[in-house]
């Protein structure tokens, strides 16, 4: 069984958010760069799978820059077995989904593991993308994953629920919370293995942007928060019926 | 030419969010010179589906079919993209729900399509086309154009409000060929959470982080919920110390939401926890700390012990709603 994890190289969560170029562009400076939460929650099952015999190999890939092989080296350092990047600066969603399914038709993964989203552009599309020009089942916001042979049990969550899930391979699945119980973090030795481990630089395929960011904003300043005084909860209540009319 | 809208139902029935939804592609069909058409799966009677027409729908396909009664994502995606191109849509809008995010990128890749996710309002300007959009985790927003000729949005919750537009509906039963091979991921099992109010859909939250030291102390938000009509959700450090279910979660890598009041009680506002609930139109906090980040963020706040406030409050708002 050969799965592929997408390794999303975001901005740390506790990153202050700032824009550069006429608020164009992700202003870099100070940033420091991790690997995806939900990624590392899902490479984390991917690695409790392997250990139990049900996976063989895990490729980590990110579609990016030389900056981005950091990255995939703490993926490799957490656990994977080998990396690819696929050289290009992504332009949108479908420009990374496409590069991932053409390395997918090429070397026939089993199971394609993504995040939910990625925690800067929040689209969460690459995995379904994948899926569909894969002609494969997508199976998104999954919360468990079990194999058991060529077979998948997954649970996704559901607004109001969940679903228990049966597919075979090959399928794509994206990672939420509860994949694994907590991330995995890289040991000394898992450092030093991955600086040995493979790590092979792929060509772009083109594709056409279909969309584009133009500008960025931050929130605008809050008015300052109106304090209530502990013994007079009664005037939060009529503040909250009377000024901000939510009650 | 039309809005193909994705009007999802629960056991037949449509919810308020969906007729915001309905409502908005509406809006925006009326500013393209589209029709509004409504598209559903599952056993929806002839009542209930003439009920999108008081929101500007002039038809709605139904699929009543034994084979797509259960979601997946893959047949569903095939549906949904043929009756995009039977109809010649140019806009084909989702929810940000479970589902719309399953099913729009698929959709929008099969179509050639601009994809926007999580749009918040109506777009900016039609030429070019731009839709605004959250960014970072709700710590930023974005201008997101999309250049291609159909376009694929998904509506976050709770951002438009329902506008009336009466339309005589036509009802039309409608299929497509769809291989077996992309029925083969099947719902084996729902377990669905009942008699709760879930996070996603209240349009009050109250919120309690670890400042109420331990599970057995929910009691009073209980009680605020139940008297307010609310939904109960919780800090992340709260679910990763197992007080509270995962689905209460709400921040940065939880549930985002954004209802008309949020209640934080006991939680600090780390900035993680901030970005997933920023957009609430109004936020209380109630914490024991006056140095908490979450005073920055919120609109009303009260420095005191929750657990001498909070029974106060119920009691003051038990009071109100009696009055």
């Amino acid at each position: 069984m050969k799965v592929l994890i997408c390794i999303g190289h975001v901005p740390d969560t506790t990153s202050k958010i700032r824009f550069t170029d006429n608020d164009t562009k992700f202003d870099k400076s100070d940033i420091q760069y991790i690997v995806g939460p939900y990624e590392e929650l899902g490479l984390t099952r991917l690695l409790e799978l392997k250990e139990a015999k049900k996976i063989k190999t895990i490729t980590a890939i990110n579609v990016g820059l030389k900056e981005t092989e950091a990255t995939l080296r703490k993926a490799l350092a957490i656990g994977a077995d080998n990396a690819v990047r696929v050289d290009a600066n992504p332009t949108d969603a479908l420009f990374v989904a496409k590069q991932i399914a053409e390395v997918c038709k090429k070397d026939n993964y089993d199971i394609v593991i993504t995040g939910k989203e990625s925690i800067d552009y929040n689209g969460g599309q690459v995995g379904e993308m994948i899926a569909e020009y894969l002609g494969v089942p997508s199976i998104s916001s999954t919360a468990k994953l079990d194999l058991d042979g060529d077979k998948a049990t997954l649970v996704r969550e559901i607004d109001g629920g969940k679903e228990v899930i049966e597919t075979s391979i090959p399928f794509v699945a994206t990672a939420q919370k509860g994949f694994a119980a907590e991330p995995r973090i890289p040991s000394m030795r898992g450092i030093m293995q991955a600086r040995r481990k493979k790590l092979a630089v792929v060509a772009a395929v083109s594709q056409d942007e279909k969309t584009k960011t133009t500008k960025h904003f931050l929130p605008e300043a809050k008015a300052a928060c109106k304090m209530v005084d502990a013994d007079n909860v009664g005037e939060l209540v009529r503040l909250l019926n009377e000024e901000a009319k939510v009650i | 030419m039309a809005v193909l809208v994705y009007t999802e139902n629960w056991d037949g029935k449509f919810k308020k969010a969906t007729y915001e939804l309905l409502s908005y592609a509406n809006e925006i069909a009326k500013n393209t010179g589209n029709e509004t058409v409504a598209i559903t799966v599952g056993n929806v009677s002839d009542e209930e589906l003439k009920k999108l027409g008081q929101y500007g729908a002039v038809k709605v396909l139904v699929n009543k079919e034994e084979k797509f009664a259960k979601f997946t994502a893959q047949a569903y995606s095939t549906l949904l993209a043929d009756a995009a191109k039977a109809q010649s849509a140019n806009f084909v809008i989702f929810a940000n729900s479970y589902s719309g995010r399953a099913l729009a990128p698929r959709v929008s890749v099969k179509l050639d399509a601009s994809l926007a996710p999580g749009a918040i309002q109506l777009p900016t300007s039609y030429e070019p086309f731009v839709i605004k959009k959250k960014a970072y985790s709700g710590k930023a927003f974005v201008d997101y154009e999309l250049t291609g000729d159909v376009k694929v949005l998904t509506l976050n919750q709770n951002s438009f409000k329902i506008v009336e537009d009466t339309k005589k509906i036509v009802i039309e039963e409608y299929t497509t060929d769809v291989a077996d091979n992309e029925f083969v991921a099947k719902v084996v099992d729902v377990q669905k959470e009942t008699g709760k109010l879930s996070v996603t859909d209240a349009e009050i939250l109250v919120s309690g982080g670890r400042g109420l030291k331990g599970p057995e102390n929910w009691g009073m938000l209980e009680e605020m919920a139940e008297i307010l009509g609310a939904g109960i959700c919780c800090s992340r450090p709260v679910s990763d110390l197992d007080w509270r279910p995962h689905s209460e979660h709400v921040g940065q890598t939880g549930k985002v939401v954004a209802p008309n009041l949020y209640i934080a009680i006991g939680v600090s506002g780390a900035i993680q926890h901030l970005a997933g609930v920023n957009s609430s139109k109004v936020m209380v906090v109630i914490n024991n700390d006056p140095e908490a980040p979450f005073f920055e963020a919120a609109d009303y706040g009260i420095v005191g012990d929750a657990f001498e406030v909070v029974p106060k409050l119920n009691e003051a708002l038990k009071n109100f709603k009696a009055s």
